[in-house]
């Protein structure tokens, strides 16, 4: 590089003058020296084909704005897209406090000048303690996938056995994650489900149920956006192979649901970004593990888990990581399966959701997303050819409508609503191919009345003006 | 100017708010925010869905939550960011390993844009070309800095995406029926300690190289422990005692000559940025940290984006779906026919790779080849300042130069006073400064391991010399300072003995109402 009168303004000290005082106290002539390590056929002398940089901050806002104006969002769309990431409601200070120079730009600080990262990420495990009624939540780890994907393994580790039956009615992208996660240490069976009900076939379950059986692993609200109503049932069958049972749930529905420790899950899992998280492409999930505080469950924990406790000072509060010898960055390979980065900030945030929401918010919430997604369902069933929830089971905010007898495709009515500027349900279809022409559809506190009256008149208009035509 | 003494920040005092834990300041009845409530129409026509459910099923007591008003909560919150030292505020060098460098403001307005947050990950693809072609154009970028040939981002972190390549090395064995009898995994203990932990998650055997008398990978006992059994290698490069493997090559070839597979953990590539890349060193796969080396920030521990790359014939091993553009349409494509699946949810850090992609913008080239001349060079004066301070000493690579990084050891200084690397660490954030050990295990004793990157100012890396020239002078003068650090944090020396006991340890707030009150 050309001598440099003038830093780069992300890099201080790139001025000519700077570097020749640094190298002077460093005993060089030139940068390359520095790199004298490195033999010839390892060094790139070459190009990298990359587009000149934009060097103005004005300019490079121009440049990321252009590209950013063709993405069309679920603000200028009327979505009713759920299927594993959730439009929710995100409280301003929600946004604010993600948004914090000092959580957003922090890492792996001590608990004395992090002080406030660790009491957070506490509040958040003590909140959602108090939301699932269990005694141990860990700081988060990447998303609902691998939080399942882990007790499956602390559910092999605690029991000592090697296979985990998982519903068949979970979110696909889940079992996909869940099945390379325990390959090849432990064997992941799929148990079907029941074709009337859309939830787990207790029957087939129970006669699954083995001595060589770790866990089950459910979830509720299934993929299908169904109540598992049984699964006191399953629990008991679970318990009584001395299995344990692992629940995946969405926080949101715990102001209204009970949560699943009450019908005896031993490690709860799921995602917060329901919680005051933004959507960001799939880019705001974040996972959460629960269980008792039984030494033998702690013990199995990869993720930190944060602790409360007294400082030197009477009255003062630290923080600290509880039986931090768990983990593989204190023993290697001989910890718990891994830790690293994963979504913290998202902890912090889920943590001041609950703080606003307070258990009135949560209360509200659930009620209102079973209304709305009630009504959804009502009013789309009136409509002739679509057969909204045929499991006619108990659902929170999803369900699923079936347009077999319309004559059309899912992809088809998707893109007839897009034009309306609607965004249809999640096409299942491929997923399930058992179900036909299915679609998902998440309706909660978002949405209004008229925008489900909206929906329906659109659908309506589908159906019956393109019926057994195919598209336009 | 300022004098060397004025350096040191003798009047710091960290915000101190003796802020309560939040259960504490419940108050029955206030209220932080108002939730919409279905409206009437909607209610008379389906009253309230949930009476309809199994008795099991319905919540029977509300959640201990705290009830507070919305600013209190706002303050709340303010005052524990307060009392967070993120690299927006501190001269963030003491996390080695972790590349704390300054995320540009501007590239959080397009991260957190509506463009961006309000997106949902199964809109249809002609919605959303704009956040696709960042991904497209960043997996490019990434292909011309490291020679490979195709990136995912699904990973969020770089464990996930070293658990990604241990899942593509069994994965490609299994393919040529050898998956029963390559077992065996190879890192080298200066790697990332995740190397050798997913290793033994995807159910390898970890084999650990310690390094030769002068900081290297041992080549010999790498040639020793080679064999039918060899799965592949997976280490991290220069290493993370700042330490450069020369021979690196030579490991990757006896590696694939014994029929492994290669994967470079890049977590420290900030100081060698189109100086030297994965495809020279013959790499089949790499990632890169975007929360480190490409800008976007830590999060207090993500999220982040571990990004995943691989050489054209493991393409189709990587998780779906990756991003294709045929000349006019980004697309999203699931049809990779020995894909390992699903590593991650979606598509990965999103908002980590707006952001990356943004800062590779802002720097092109040349820039790019400047933060790591620059990270480098920072690394090797502040090594040089260091060098002089009582009590610290530098083991490894005598006499050669290091990379963005280098790992001390205080030995001389415990032996002569009693100190320890604990007590520094206590005693720098008294100065306003982070300070961290290293991981574990500790081959060297006493460590500490800096990373000035390319973020900090001659200045501001004297400043933080001075601080350890302080510690340093204290310990042989007056310990006790150091033992009772800290003095000016947040918080006075905290008790270990609520950690590890099961009987004490409270990892909830309901936990410690019900192990430490009446």
């Amino acid at each position: 590089m050309s001598d440099r009168m003038v830093s780069h303004p992300y890099i201080p000290n790139s001025q000519t003058q700077v570097q020749k005082e640094m190298m002077l106290d460093v005993g060089i002539d030139d940068i390359e020296e520095l790199f004298s390590e490195i033999p010839e056929d390892l060094r790139y002398r070459c190009s990298m084909d990359l587009p000149p940089p934009v060097l103005s901050e004005e300019g490079l806002s121009r440049h990321m704005e252009g590209i950013l104006s063709q993405n069309r969002t679920t603000k200028d769309y009327l979505s009713f897209l759920g299927a594993g990431c959730y439009q929710h409601y995100v409280p301003a200070i929600c946004d604010e406090v993600a948004c914090r120079s000092e959580f957003l730009t922090a890492y792996a600080g001590e608990p004395y000048e992090d002080h406030g990262r660790f009491q957070a990420l506490f509040e958040y495990q003590s909140m959602m303690a108090e939301l699932l009624d269990m005694d141990v939540v860990n700081v988060p780890t990447y998303d609902w996938c691998q939080a399942a994907a882990t007790a499956v393994r602390m559910a092999g580790r605690i029991t000592q056995r090697p296979v985990v039956l998982v519903a068949g009615n979970i979110n696909p992208q889940r079992l996909a994650a869940i099945k390379n996660y325990a390959d090849p240490v432990m064997k992941v069976e799929k148990v079907q489900y029941d074709p009337k009900t859309g939830c787990v076939d207790v029957p087939s379950l129970v006669a699954r149920l083995t001595p060589s059986v770790a866990g089950v692993y459910l979830e509720n609200p299934n993929y299908f956006g169904l109540l598992e109503t049984m699964a006191e049932d399953i629990s008991a069958a679970t318990h009584k192979n001395g299995s344990l049972l692992l629940v995946g749930v969405d926080p949101i529905t715990l102001g209204v649901l009970a949560p699943p420790s009450r019908y005896g899950a031993d490690i709860v899992v799921g995602d917060i970004q329901t919680l005051g998280i933004n959507m960001s492409y799939g880019g705001g999930v974040a996972g959460f593990i629960a269980s008792c505080d039984k030494e033998e469950y702690v013990a199995e924990y990869p993720s930190r888990l944060f602790g409360i406790a007294k400082t030197d000072v009477e009255g003062e509060w630290g923080f600290g990581d509880v039986l931090y010898d768990r983990t593989s960055f204190a023993k290697r390979e001989k910890g718990k399966e891994f830790v690293g980065t994963a979504a913290a900030l998202w902890g912090i945030t889920a943590g001041v959701y609950l703080a606003l929401m307070g258990p009135l918010g949560m209360r509200t919430v659930g009620e209102t997303i079973m209304r709305n997604s009630a009504y959804a369902a009502k009013k789309i069933a009136d409509i002739k050819g679509i057969k909204v929830n045929g499991f006619e089971g108990h659902f929170f905010k999803e369900f699923a409508i079936n347009f077999d007898r319309t004559g059309l495709t899912v992809a088809e009515i998707n893109r007839e609503l897009e034009s309306r500027g609607i965004l249809g349900g999640k096409d299942i279809s491929e997923e399930f191919k058992e179900l036909g022409q299915t679609a998902l559809y998440c309706v909660t506190e978002i949405h209004t009345k008229d925008d489900i009256l909206c929906l329906c008149e659109a659908l309506e208009e589908i159906v019956c003006g393109l019926k057994g035509g195919g598209t336009r | 100017m300022k004098t060397e003494r004025q350096l040191l920040r003798q009047g710091f005092h960290q915000a101190k708010w003796d802020e309560p834990i939040i259960f504490e300041m419940s108050k029955e009845g206030q209220s932080a925010i108002f939730v919409e409530r279905a409206e009437e129409e909607v209610t008379n026509e389906v009253g309230n869905p949930w009476e309809d459910l199994p008795e099991f099923m319905k919540r029977q007591t509300p959640p201990c939550l705290p009830e507070l008003s919305q600013a209190q909560v706002l303050r709340h919150y303010l005052r524990l960011s307060q009392q967070t030292l993120g690299v927006d505020v501190n001269i963030e060098i003491g996390q080695g390993t972790c590349t704390m460098k300054y995320s540009p403001k501007i590239n959080e307005r397009f991260a957190s844009s509506s463009k961006i947050k309000d997106l949902h990950p199964y809109q249809p693809a002609e919605t959303v070309q704009g956040v696709l072609e960042l991904m497209y154009k960043t997996d490019l970028f990434l292909r011309e800095i490291s020679g490979l040939d195709r990136f995912s981002f699904q990973p969020g972190g770089g464990s996930q995406a070293s658990l990604g390549m241990a899942s593509i090395i069994r994965a490609y064995h299994r393919l040529r029926n050898q998956e029963e009898h390559r077992d065996e995994i190879i890192t080298t203990m200066f790697s990332h300690p995740s190397n050798a932990a997913v290793s033994a998650v995807k159910g390898f055997k970890v084999i650990t190289i310690l390094p030769d008398e002068n900081g290297y990978p041992d080549l010999e006992a790498l040639k020793n422990v080679v064999s039918e059994r060899t799965a592949g290698l997976i280490v991290t490069n220069p290493e993370d005692t700042g330490v450069f493997n020369p021979r690196i090559k030579e490991f990757t070839r006896i590696v694939h000559e014994a029929g492994g597979l290669c994967g470079y953990d890049q977590a420290n590539a900030n100081g060698i940025l189109g100086i030297t890349r994965a495809k020279e060193a013959d790499f089949d796969m790499c990632f890169f940290n975007l929360h480190k080396t490409f800008s976007s920030p830590h999060g207090c521990g993500g999220p982040g984006s571990g990004a995943l790359g691989v050489k054209k014939d493991l393409e189709k091993f990587l998780p779906v779906p990756v991003v294709d553009f045929d000349g006019e349409k980004y697309t999203l494509n699931y049809d990779l026919p020995n894909s390992i699946g699903r590593i991650k949810m979606f598509y990965g850090g999103i908002p980590a790779v707006v952001r990356a992609y943004a800062w590779i913008m802002s720097l092109g080239e040349d820039g790019l080849r400047e933060v790591s001349k620059v990270a480098v060079l920072n690394s090797n004066y502040l090594l040089s300042k260091i060098r002089k301070i009582r009590g610290i000493h530098i083991p490894y690579a005598p006499g050669k130069h290091r990379f963005e990084q280098v790992r001390y050891s205080w030995a001389p200084l415990t032996e002569e006073t009693g100190i320890t690397t604990e007590d520094v660490q206590r005693r720098m954030c008294d100065f306003g400064l982070h300070y961290w050990t290293s991981h574990h295990p500790w081959i060297v004793a006493e460590p500490f391991t800096l990373e000035p990157t390319e973020s900090w100012s001659k200045e501001e890396l004297d400043e933080y010399v001075e601080a350890l020239k302080e510690v340093s002078r204290e310990a042989y003068e007056s310990p006790q300072v150091l033992r009772s650090a800290p003095h000016k944090s947040v918080v006075h020396k905290i008790r270990q003995d609520w950690f590890d006991d099961p009987s004490k340890w409270a990892i909830t707030w309901r936990s410690y109402l019900k192990k430490h009150t009446v």
